[in-house]
């Protein structure tokens, strides 16, 4: 009974942590400058080519490839800002969503013409392959590692916000945007460096999904709803609130699927129904 | 079309004026017969505009004039269409009274969420409105012994319309039907809309917290507006059971949903022409560019959409408003 | 009364003309496939099996031209796919209908072959009832309990399992697939040590594996659609440490489809399945279809491509024993009862069911040449589609 359990917890946090970093870029641009980013599953779309690419196409280890994955889709998510997104900061909540629907529909198209429909192959390296049986529970061992890296990105985040300069700036433009301005901080350039700094995760999330849930050019808008639905589970601007409830939400996930598979896609959808109205602005929103 | 006056109005007199018929909007209905005469082989896509063009106006409702965005309300479409799915099933095929009671039990699905939706704005209501269409999609889904699940409901068979109105390939009798509808529907939205409900729902839109102090509550009256186009969106999924005998899980989709929103932006929401004149746009262009380019259609759709954010915001009749105020201001 | 007679004359002459373009020949054939959204790639390769087909034999027929209209229905959408069947023959004035990749899809368009006596071919949807909704309808494909029934029966007798834990999609196919196994299974002695159903596009498959793993099962039969989920739960099942090395793993086709064991690597080395089509059958028609498949598209043809391929051998066939004539009904009487060595090998249309007779093979998943493939360990020949054949013995 508790070996399963465990596993269980084990997969769902994992799963958890795969979505807080395609997430967490979005809860806080949409924190900090209110602009809905629907184009952001198309950033975690990117990561995911680019590692497939490069490894299928160029021979690079996968390893090498995720750095390459998080700065092609933040370089991708800088020119779409300069040129389209930066128009639209004082248009309406339904102007972004139209244009950035718009953005994922050509990028799936995109993506359809130049790699064509098939589901991209990847294999990841031995070494991360497999499981290692700890307690009589089987953990697996790119699991191990997704979680691993996800944590380090979080500790890093934390760290870069509450102890540099920058974080700084960033928590004053999230907190009171107007005031931010008045005191001198550069809001905009902030926001640009954010918005490449959460796109760019997006892309190394996707980068990392591949092995687990593949990757094909339908998966920007498939994994749009589970963002959405962490985002606003967690709590706009807030990068705690993103990962508790990317947790909670894998967890739900998983062990809704492991204990009661009829209820299948079902329990996630519940969970976020009753979150949102015990507390309307996310766990850790505020408003 | 509304019009935004500067100087200080009576609001009986504002309401009186609204209400007349405009020559343009005369010459917009009388233009939707056109495709009897010149277009006779689109009928069936024309019959499924009208639809879509319901759904859209339904969405208007709430989300140009009172001011809820909802990523959910294909919920009360495939409400309506599984209803009138299973009944017809059961052996009742008759088009007039099931429409009916697809509309009621959209309304009473509509009715009963308001409660959970009304207390929300922004961005936790937009999930909320996602996450209670997901839900009923999902519950769709497990039960499929009830709704076919994936596979969509088989044996739906509508009678005539009238005993003799037989819905055919050549879609005339579905064109017809679904186009009267939705100008009897259209009628009453537009009703509801000039009348002084209609004038308190703009306000919650742009101050739900005041509205109360001058005699409106705001609660009460989002309840009613919802519910109405909850009403309404389940005339919308009724009618596409009846004109095509199918239906599944996609009448209750995030698909549906997102479209539907889409062709309202694209006319420009909170101008009661917006999701007709939308859907027109956009499932003309759909038909246009996926029979152009079959496989890379979503590119095109995708570049008008950004063209229109960029250049038209507040969508088409939001574009065509300011060209004709500058037009107007402009003569001498 | 000038003016009236010049209208008549004129929509003589149009309807003349009309007749004599059918009459100098063409035939239209209208297509239904999803060529984007999530199925692109079945729809595409649809495609491409139609068009070699056409480069393979000409393009004209019984002294008739072919002509292509080719419609995208994006996905399951039956409105939509019932639409665009109607706009075929009332816009686009096609003799026959073809194409159908999704049972939703096919089932709508089966009520517009019904209505206007159209001749269609089903060349994929795998759904049993699908032919049972025209009398015009012929299918090229399988069903799905064809491949069920047939592993079903096997694995308990020559694959000597005693035990099974089915895996499967929670849609039409998916069930289909899972009574057939079930029950045919069970009849020949095996026991179901439980079932699992998932829903259709689930993205982590890690709950339900784990629900397999409590039950230390001897063998697990999954069924998934094709694309991403294969890959997917290959290697959920393989980071339980649930592997063809310890346990039998039984399939169907789409989990061991060339794109699938691409995905999933080593994992799959040892999946059984059953299965009417690889591309490596080594035949004469195969060797042909596959190397002008690659020519063409640089790729493999999968069960799609063939779908598409033996739709238009049908289509052909018919059209020259009925001499170019295009009555639905005549096309239908003319493919009933047809067969021919397909690349899957010597299939036929069943004349009373008009639905698929073909050879399932039993097949493992070996690396031959460093390259996974799907190797014949057996084979059943002349299945017919067990659903129906059970509602007959019903009568």
């Amino acid at each position: 009974m508790i070996g399963p359990f465990v596993a269980v917890m084990f997969d769902g946090f994992a799963y958890g942590m795969l979505l807080f970093l395609m997430s967490v870029g979005l809860s806080v641009t949409l924190g900090m400058m209110n602009f809905v980013n629907l184009a952001h599953g198309s950033f975690a779309m990117i990561g995911g080519y680019v590692t497939v690419t490069l490894m299928n196409h160029l021979g690079w280890p996968f390893l090498a490839t995720l750095p390459a994955a998080f700065l092609v889709a933040a370089v991708f998510s800088v020119a779409f800002e300069r040129t389209l997104f930066r128009r639209l900061y004082q248009a309406t909540d339904l102007d972004q969503v139209l244009l950035t629907i718009g953005l994922v529909f050509m990028s799936i198209a995109a993506v359809a013409y130049i790699y064509g429909t098939e589901l991209q192959p990847i294999h990841v390296p031995d070494y991360l392959r497999g499981f290692v049986t700890l307690w009589g529970v089987n953990f697996a061992v790119y699991r191990l590692f997704l979680v691993a890296v996800a944590l380090a990105v979080s500790a890093l985040l934390v760290v870069g916000l509450e102890y540099t300069r920058f974080g700084a700036q960033v928590r004053a433009a999230v907190d009171n945007q107007r005031m931010a301005r008045g005191l001198g901080i550069d809001v905009d350039r902030s926001f640009a460096y954010t918005f490449a700094l959460g796109s760019g995760l997006a892309g190394l999330g996707g980068a990392l999904a591949v092995e687990i849930v593949g990757l094909d050019h339908s998966f920007a808008l498939v994994y749009l709803v589970y963002v959405l639905i962490i985002v606003s589970v967690g709590g706009l601007g807030s990068i705690a609130g993103s990962l508790l409830a990317a947790i909670v939400i894998g967890i739900s996930d998983t062990a809704g699927k492991y204990y009661f598979p009829y209820l299948g896609a079902f329990l996630i959808y519940l969970v976020m129904i009753i979150v949102l109205m015990w507390r309307p602005a996310g766990l850790f929103g505020r408003r | 079309m509304t019009m935004t006056s500067a100087t200080v109005v009576e609001p009986r007199a504002l309401l009186l004026a609204q209400n007349r018929w405009h020559p343009v909007e005369i010459a917009f209905w009388l233009a939707t017969l056109l495709p009897f005469y010149f277009f006779p082989s689109y009928l069936s896509l024309a019959s499924q505009i009208a639809i879509a063009a319901l759904f859209a106006l339904s969405l208007d409702l709430i989300l140009g004039y009172a001011g809820i965005v909802s990523l959910g309300h294909a919920a009360y479409f495939g409400m309506g269409a599984y209803t009138v799915g299973l009944i017809s099933k059961l052996g009742w095929g008759e088009p007039l009274s099931l429409l009916v009671v697809g509309a009621l039990s959209a309304g009473l699905l509509g009715y009963v969420t308001s409660f959970i939706i009304a207390p929300f704005r922004h961005l936790t209501l937009i999930m909320i409105t996602l996450g209670i269409g997901l839900l009923l999609l999902e519950a769709a889904n497990s039960a499929s012994w009830l709704t076919g699940g994936a596979d969509g409901l088989q044996g739906v068979r509508i009678w005539p319309l009238l005993n003799t109105f037989e819905f055919d390939l050549w879609g005339y009798t579905a064109y017809s039907y679904s186009l009267i509808v939705l100008f009897v529907v259209f009628l009453v939205a537009r009703r509801l809309i000039h009348s002084p409900f209609g004038l308190a729902l703009r306000g919650i839109r742009e101050n739900a917290v005041r509205m109360p102090a001058i005699g409106a509550p705001s609660r009460t009256h989002i309840r009613k507006i919802y519910t109405i186009s909850a009403i309404m969106a389940g005339i919308a999924g009724a009618l596409i059971v009846e004109t095509t005998e199918t239906v599944s899980l996609e009448a209750l989709s995030f698909e549906r949903s997102a479209d539907v929103l889409v062709m309202l932006i694209v006319g420009g929401a909170g101008r009661l022409y917006g999701g007709i004149v939308g859907s027109i746009i956009y499932m003309v262009a759909r038909d246009q560019f996926s029979g152009v380019n079959p496989q890379y259609w979503y590119f095109w759709i995708g570049l008008l959409l950004v063209a229109i954010v960029m250049f038209l915001p507040n969508g088409v009749l939001g574009g065509l408003q300011r060209l004709t105020a500058g037009w107007k201001s402009r003569k001498p | 009364m000038r003016k009236w007679l010049v209208g008549i004359a004129g929509a003589a002459a149009l309807l003349a003309g009309a007749a004599s373009a059918q009459a100098q020949g063409t035939v239209k054939i209208g297509l239904i496939l999803p060529l984007s959204g999530q199925f692109a790639d079945t729809g595409v390769q649809m495609r491409n099996g139609i068009q070699t087909y056409i480069k393979q034999h000409g393009d004209k027929v019984a002294g008739k031209k072919i002509e292509l209209v080719i419609k995208d229905v994006g996905g399951i959408n039956p409105p939509l796919a019932k639409r665009l069947s109607q706009e075929l023959i009332v816009r686009d004035k096609v003799d026959i209908l073809g194409g159908y990749v999704l049972t939703p899809n096919a089932f709508a368009g089966g009520d517009v072959s019904k209505d206007a006596k159209k001749f269609m071919v089903v060349m994929n949807a795998a759904t049993s009832a699908i032919t049972l909704k025209s009398p015009q309808m012929i299918r090229t494909s399988m069903t799905l309990p064809q491949s069920g029934d047939t592993f079903g029966k096997w694995a308990a007798t020559k694959g000597g399992i005693k035990s099974c834990y089915t895996m499967v999609s929670d849609y039409g196919p998916g069930h289909d697939v899972e009574q057939a196994f079930i029950k045919a299974f069970t009849a020949s002695g095996g026991k179901i040590a439980g079932s699992v159903r998932f829903p259709v596009a689930n993205p982590d498959f890690a709950a339900f594996v784990q629900r397999a793993k409590d039950v230390n099962p001897e063998c697990v039969f999954i069924f998934v659609p094709g694309g991403t989920q294969p890959a997917a739960i290959a290697k959920a099942l393989a980071e339980r440490g649930l592997t063809p090395k310890n346990i039998k793993m039984l399939g169907t086709g789409e989990l061991t489809g060339e794109q699938s064991l691409n995905g999933m690597g080593d994992a799959g080395i040892g999946i059984i399945s059953a299965w009417h089509y690889d591309h490596v059958q080594d035949n004469p028609q195969n060797k042909q279809f596959v190397k002008l498949h690659n020519e063409m598209f640089k790729r493999n043809p999968d069960l799609f491509s063939l779908g598409g391929y033996d739709g238009m051998h049908a289509i052909y066939e018919a059209l020259k024993k009925t001499k170019g004539d295009t009555d639905g009904e005549k096309l239908v009487a003319a493919a009933k009862g047809m067969k021919w060595n397909s690349p899957r090998g010597p299939m036929s249309i069943d004349p009373e069911t008009r639905d698929v007779v073909q050879t399932i093979y039993i097949r493992k998943v070996e690396k031959v040449n460093g390259v996974l493939q799907n190797v014949i360990i057996d084979k059943v020949e002349q299945v017919k589609d067990p659903v129906k054949e059970a509602m007959k013995a019903k009568k």
